[in-house]
């Protein structure tokens, strides 16, 4: 549960504002089908945070119970101190949580620049402003300076129907980083880029300002141990290790279940 | 759902000269037109035209098909009866007419919005079977109730002020009047298209959840829209009901509420010009196919056109225009295609609801 020994000072409150996700025996079933089992697991502010496990391990479900996209069916959520169980993903949102999606889920009919932009007034004022936004609105020009990041300059008026795969996966971080993230969660936003655009993605992640935590994750173990501060490894639904990532990597266990078979081995044991 | 046609502005001055020659046509039209089809089918194109561009919003931008909204102009041509003048003797409480006009106007997108929601939280065929419900469920209330709707017989004797010296049911007025509304919520709508709301509405049809990832409340954007498209509707309604005189339980019957989606989907839901392309083609329809054929046979009539509209140009007469013109245009139209074809060839699974 508490989690001693990482980076972030112990502040002289205790509690005050330590952790940036708190779950509490968090459980999600489908039916019969139990995807994720008590799960208890803390975050702390600013944290970097990597999730590894085999496909079927549970992950995304992880994160659809963290942001109320698939509430769990049992347990507690508190992000930034505040029990948000019961609150939908529009308000989860707004007190500083993001996320990006495995698929990426974006809005085909619109262009690069409104998607963005949709993203950055959502967090904000104005979302049933009936003006159109002007140049110098502080939303488009969040909006403008995130395309500039995620290097989608030249594609900004493109309905993003018309996009590759590797732009739309670098639009889904765009969205994650409107606003003013508090943690932020990111799922196998690798998957399916070329090299450069991993190494633009690390550059990305490890240029985020230091209050800003995110938990990742991807199955490339070079981006996910290089970027992460701590790491926890799912297997069937629940928390099967956690630590640095040189515990990690040289932890007998988790070299035989996973790191000798290959990016999706280990399978559903 | 529908995709949206997006301003373009390859013409000099960014205005496409048919643009221009419609909006010149639509403004001389009375001068040359006879006073039936200056009022008959101008006015009544314009104001079914109105009615059905509530839907394409609500539709086109924000994937709701609400059949509701022949019953929210309904509601608002009753309102217009009972609250102002009648000459039934039923209710006719004889308030102002802009007073009227303005509480009907109010009253119809409230209950637009109420219809939102109990719709809002459904998508898909569940919309349209739930509006459906309550537009039947509207239809045999107000036929049932004597007290307050006069039941089968309805009201007649509404009429329009009398104001700057002209009467405005008559024709020329009449259709200033229509068109003035007209192209006022159809300007509305294009520009709202690109606003934020608009962007917003979009982006819940694309794809709602993503929407409540961005921190969006999708259900109260959804309402919000239906309450817009209740007051465009509810306008619309009390200008039919200064054209018609009358109102009974007919106006919002089955019969209309289809008619109102056969003309959206006939003119195409991709622009809010769909809806009066529509809307011409029905009431020609219903003018000219009656020296041919039977009355009864009217339907048969009009659910042949909507098959074969919906058969060879799934988006509407709008879609057919655009090929035609693409044709003429051929050098130009093919050079963009190519590039489309060009980049189009990965698809999004963005579109998918679930994970
Ligand atoms: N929406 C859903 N409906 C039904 N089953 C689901 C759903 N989401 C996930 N599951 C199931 O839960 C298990 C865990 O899935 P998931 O969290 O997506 O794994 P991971 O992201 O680690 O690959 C899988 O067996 C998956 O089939
Ligand atoms: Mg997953």
């Amino acid at each position: 549960m508490n989690e001693p020994g990482t980076a972030v000072p112990r502040s002289a409150l205790p509690q005050a504002g330590q952790f940036a996700l708190e779950l509490n025996s968090v459980s999600r079933h489908f039916g019969a089908l139990v995807a994720m089992a008590d799960i208890d697991m803390t975050v702390h502010a600013g944290e970097r945070r990597a999730v590894l496990g085999s496909n079927g391990a549970g992950k995304t479900t992880l994160f659809n119970a963290i942001t109320g996209d698939y509430p769990p069916t049992s347990g507690r959520v508190r992000l930034f101190g505040e029990d948000v169980t019961y609150l939908p993903v529009h308000e989860r949102i707004r007190r500083g949580l993001r996320r990006t999606y495995q698929i990426s889920l974006l809005f085909s009919g619109l262009t690069v620049i409104e998607n963005i932009f949709l993203a950055c007034r959502g967090v904000g004022r104005g979302r049933h402003s009936l003006l159109r936004p002007r140049r110098d609105d502080g939303a488009m020009e969040m909006a403008e300076t995130l395309l500039h990041a995620v290097h989608l300059d030249d594609r900004r008026d493109t309905p993003v129907a018309e996009l590759s795969h590797g732009q739309q996966r670098q639009l889904e971080v765009a969205l994650a980083l409107s606003g003013a993230p508090r943690l932020i969660l990111f799922d196998e936003p690798a998957a399916g880029l070329s090299p450069s655009e991993r190494a633009d993605l690390v550059d990305i992640l490890q240029s985020l300002p230091p209050h800003v935590g995110f938990i990742l994750i991807e199955h490339d173990m070079d981006v996910a141990l290089r970027v992460a501060e701590r790491v926890t490894m799912m297997h069937n639904g629940r928390i099967f290790k956690q630590g640095t990532p040189d515990e990690i990597e040289s932890d007998p266990e988790v070299q035989e279940l996973y790191l000798g078979h290959g990016d999706n081995g280990g399978g559903r044991a | 759902m529908f995709g949206i046609e997006r301003n373009s502005s390859r013409y000099p001055l960014g205005i496409n000269p048919a643009v221009l020659l419609a909006a010149v046509f639509l403004i001389a039209y009375p001068l040359f037109a006879s006073d039936f089809f200056t009022f008959q089918i101008g006015a009544y194109s314009l104001i079914l035209g109105t009615i059905a561009l509530s839907l394409t919003m609500l539709a086109g931008y924000g994937g709701m098909v609400s059949l509701a909204q022949m019953t929210v102009a309904g509601f608002a041509a009753y309102l217009m009866a009972i609250l102002g003048t009648n000459s039934v003797g039923v209710m006719g409480l004889g308030w102002p007419w802009w007073l009227t006009v303005v509480i009907a106007i109010l009253g119809a997108a409230l209950l637009s919005t109420f219809i939102g929601a109990i719709a809002a939280r459904t998508e898909g065929i569940y919309t349209i079977m739930i509006t459906l419900a309550i537009a039947v469920a509207f239809f045999y209330f107000v036929r049932q109730n004597y007290q307050i709707f006069n039941g089968f017989t309805g009201f007649a004797g509404i009429k329009p002020p009398t104001l700057f010296g002209l009467y405005w049911r008559d024709p020329t007025p009449f259709y200033y009047l229509a068109l003035a509304i007209a192209a006022f919520f159809f300007l509305a709508v294009r520009y709202g298209a690109r606003s934020t709301f608009g962007l917003g509405l979009q982006a819940v049809r694309d794809n709602p959840r993503r929407v409540r990832a961005l921190g969006i409340n999708v259900f109260l954007h959804r309402i919000v829209a239906y309450f817009y498209a209740g007051i465009i509707a509810g306008t619309a309604g009390v200008l039919l009901v200064w054209f018609n005189g009358r109102v009974s339980p007919g106006i919002v019957g089955v019969d209309m509420v289809i008619d109102i989606l056969v003309i959206a989907v006939v003119g195409g839901m991709r622009a809010p010009i769909g809806p009066f392309l529509g809307a011409i083609a029905f009431v020609l329809l219903e003018n000219f196919a009656i020296d041919l054929i039977d009355r009864e046979r009217f339907n048969t009539v009009i659910g042949l056109a909507f098959l074969l509209v919906v058969l060879f140009s799934p988006d509407g007469l709008l879609g057919l225009w655009r090929r035609i013109e693409s044709k003429i245009r051929l050098p130009r139209a093919s050079a963009r295609l190519g590039v489309r074809a060009n980049r189009g060839d990965w698809h999004p699974a963005g579109s998918s609801e679930r994970m």
